[in-house]
């Protein structure tokens, strides 16, 4: 009888194993357009990452005693994390809010802010110049407590986790195991109001890092209020992603999709943008406020106060104005366009503070430039990102709805 | 031998338990940090004033330093090195510059200012950087080298060996090592002419006034380091004004720790409320969620007595997917 059961359980481990291996085979046509080009990107980055840790920071980026933190901080960990928020809001909107409008979508939103932690978060792998100590924050004896940098740590490790048990549902069902999905699922409410308040910290937090930079960021930049800048900026680059990626997906994986999934794109668009046309004037509520209470406006008739207008302007009230007037009218390319005009403009906010605005007075000599090396390692961590997330999609159900 | 490792063990669980409460309560149990404190458990900050009027620019100070700390040994008689302001370095921790004022020349010496309330102490997440009950802030190997210190430094002070596999964060450590075997920083030492004095930063505060109140024609009325960023160990007395010989006079007078206690104090706060705000929309959620499910089940049954059998039926087979067309007939 136990025998029976032993061999039956051992039996079934087998074939699991057996469809594993099976899974792990390329199913896609290869020589695509994209391929070609990531490809030897990736492969670039790889020898480019193995002659840094090798040859040491000095070898592969334009650091200096100047600018302590490049792209691999400013762009790979602070853009990648605000785009990554899409996991967080919209867990909360499906989860806590019930709202089954926005179900199709959940599954590649919590997959895309896990694969965005994993990649661009472990980023930061590179650029600390004692990598082999990265657990000391984690597993050390000494606890730097008051650090805002040990609270982002600690919260980009829990949230992982949290992120990682929002999507295991899927991999469960993937693999056939009903009853180890049915116990998972019921971790996910908890691993929600986890990650949200978890997300809602770390995403601020990482504004706070630079609180102690006073004096070195432009005054136009530089405020009290940087980690709600960064929160309430993290929702709306989220949810510009999940309509950037969404509307890809839409094309790419159109065939993976089911009905519901493909009829509901469109609503769920226009909601997205609607929800972002929101938030950014939240946000630019507060960017006016700061700037009146700062008694800074002198200062915007300067190089740096243009670059400042471009910034809130072009690439938030614009795209602001723009995701309502297509919410309004039902156009959908109006988002797409708002969604991607969004990103570019955090993508230059976070540079902003790491990079652009940071010692904004010294000549441009000395000023930070990222070196080749640094872009194409940034790049291939993206295109590697995106490898992961076909293969999954390509084999789970991400895009179609749970068979429950 | 048995006993250290008896007590590494409870260090670490010490630690284990800090770290866990630390994370918990979102970092901040113990703001005691962030208030001003000179004296640490009955010992008081050393400090070095820097008289830059009776300094000579003959940078014997930086070769002690290198000689030290096992530096690059600089060639102090090439006086080239003055045609430009120069920045301390990873090989170099102190460095002599010379500024050209309206009272002629003017040499400072540069190099960590061993803040009493340091912003980098407080940055780092694994307290590489330490602050030494003596006043020395001192570098630990145990770094990540994520270089946050730096970021926050409002002097600009650690430097990084970018060109090492395993680079180290080098900065002026007050001579820890000499200052504990009861000798004075190498510097000091050095200086023939005394324009640094070594002594506790109470005596030096005392002193420098002292230099102000009887020579006041040579001095301006300012000790730098006094009040900046809460107060330093290495203190400056200048005849101009501290913004003609290279220091940084926007400082705020607050320590720089106090940047992030607003942000630090807000994380518990949040951990607390957010999880008992998200439980309690979700359990309203649900209630709704039910209410909805029993008003449609009313409906259904309203609509099953209202049809005919066959049309029920239909109904029931196909989840009520047509209930309002099949009615509208009838």
């Amino acid at each position: 009888m136990n025998a029976a059961v032993i061999a039956n359980e051992t039996q079934n481990f087998k074939n699991i194993l057996r469809f594993i291996i099976n899974e792990l085979k390329p199913k896609e046509k290869i020589l695509t357009p994209f391929n070609i080009i990531s490809a030897p990107i990736i492969l670039l980055g790889a020898i480019l990452i193995i002659l840094r840790l090798v040859k040491g920071l000095g070898a592969t980026t334009n650091l200096s005693q100047e600018y302590p933190w490049g792209i691999w901080i400013g762009f790979d960990v602070m853009v990648g994390v605000a785009f990554a928020g899409g996991a967080y809001v919209l867990t909360f909107v499906v989860y806590i809010l019930r709202s089954e409008k926005y179900h199709p979508i959940i599954r590649a939103t919590i997959l895309n802010g896990f694969l965005a932690y994993v990649f661009y978060a472990g980023a930061i792998f590179l650029d600390l110049g004692r990598w082999w100590n990265i657990t000391n924050p984690i597993l050390g004896n000494k606890f730097g407590v008051n650090s805002v940098l040990f609270l982002v740590a600690w919260h980009f490790l829990l949230y992982m986790i949290a992120a990682f048990i929002e999507f295991s549902p899927v991999i469960a069902e993937w693999l056939g195991l009903e009853k180890i999905k049915k116990i998972l699922n019921s971790l996910v409410l908890g691993a929600v109001i986890f990650g949200i308040t978890l997300s809602t910290l770390h995403q601020s937090g990482l504004g706070a890092l630079f609180m102690m930079a006073k004096g070195k960021i432009h005054p136009l930049w530089y405020t009290e209020f940087i980690p709600v800048l960064f929160f309430v900026s993290s929702i709306f680059a989220g949810l510009s992603m999940v309509i950037f990626e969404g509307s890809i997906s839409h094309r790419v994986f159109h065939d993976k999709m089911d009905y519901e999934h493909r009829s509901s794109h469109h609503g769920i668009m226009i909601g997205l943008g609607k929800g972002c046309a929101l938030v950014m004037f939240v946000y630019l509520f507060l960017k006016v406020l700061i700037l009146i209470h700062g008694k800074h406006w002198t200062l915007l008739n300067s190089p740096m106060g243009n670059w400042y207008l471009i910034e809130i302007i072009g690439m938030v009230a614009i795209p602001c104005l723009l995701f309502l007037q297509g919410a309004r009218q039902g156009k959908l390319i109006l988002i797409q366009i708002a969604a991607i005009i969004s990103l570019v403009g955090i993508i230059i906010n976070r540079l902003n503070y790491s990079v652009i605005a940071y010692k904004w007075y010294l000549p441009f000599s000395e000023r930070y430039i990222p070196s080749w090396m640094e872009i194409v390692i940034t790049l291939s961590i993206v295109f590697a990102e995106i490898w992961v997330f076909r293969w999954i999609v390509s084999r789970m159900p991400v895009l179609s709805k749970s068979h429950e | 031998m048995d006993s250290t490792n008896q007590t590494k063990r409870r260090d670490f669980l010490k630690w284990l338990g800090v770290g866990i409460a630390g994370v918990t309560s979102g970092g901040l149990l113990s703001p005691k940090k962030l208030e001003a404190k000179e004296i640490a458990e009955g010992k008081e900050f050393m400090g070095v004033l820097v008289d830059t009027t009776l300094c000579i620019g003959c940078r014997n100070c930086e070769l002690a330093c290198a000689t030290a700390h096992g530096l690059p040994v600089p060639d102090i008689s090439d006086n080239s090195v003055f045609a430009k302001i120069r920045n301390t370095s990873d090989t170099q921790w102190t460095v002599v510059n010379r500024y050209t004022t309206e009272q002629g020349e003017i040499f400072v010496k540069k190099q960590c200012m061993h803040c009493n309330q340091p912003a980098c102490v407080s940055a780092c997440l694994v307290k590489a950087m330490e602050k030494k009950q003596d006043g020395p802030i001192v570098w630990n190997p145990n770094c990540m080298g994520c270089r946050i210190c730096m970021v926050s430094c409002p002097f600009d002070i650690p430097k990084f060996e970018y060109h090492s596999a395993a680079p180290k964060i080098q900065k002026c450590n007050l001579c820890w090592e000499r200052l504990q075997k009861g000798e004075v920083p190498a510097c000091v030492e050095s200086c023939p002419v005394e324009a640094l004095v070594f002594g506790t930063r109470r005596e030096l505060i005392a002193e420098a006034n002292r230099r102000i109140y009887t020579r006041p024609g040579q001095y301006v009325q300012h000790i730098y380091g006094e009040h900046e960023v809460g107060g330093s160990s290495y203190l400056y007395l200048s005849k101009v004004p501290f913004d003609q010989i290279g220091f940084r006079t926007d400082l705020e007078t607050g320590a720089y720790p106090k940047l992030s206690a607003p942000f630090l104090y807000s994380v518990p706060v949040i951990l607390l409320l957010w999880p008992a705000f998200l439980v309690g929309v979700n359990t309203l959620t649900k209630r709704k969620e039910k209410i909805n499910q029993k008003e449609v089940k009313t409906y259904r049954s309203f609509l099953d007595s209202k049809c005919t059998p066959e049309v029920e039926e239909f109904n029931h087979a196909t989840g009520y997917a047509g209930e309002i067309i099949m009615t509208g007939g009838k």
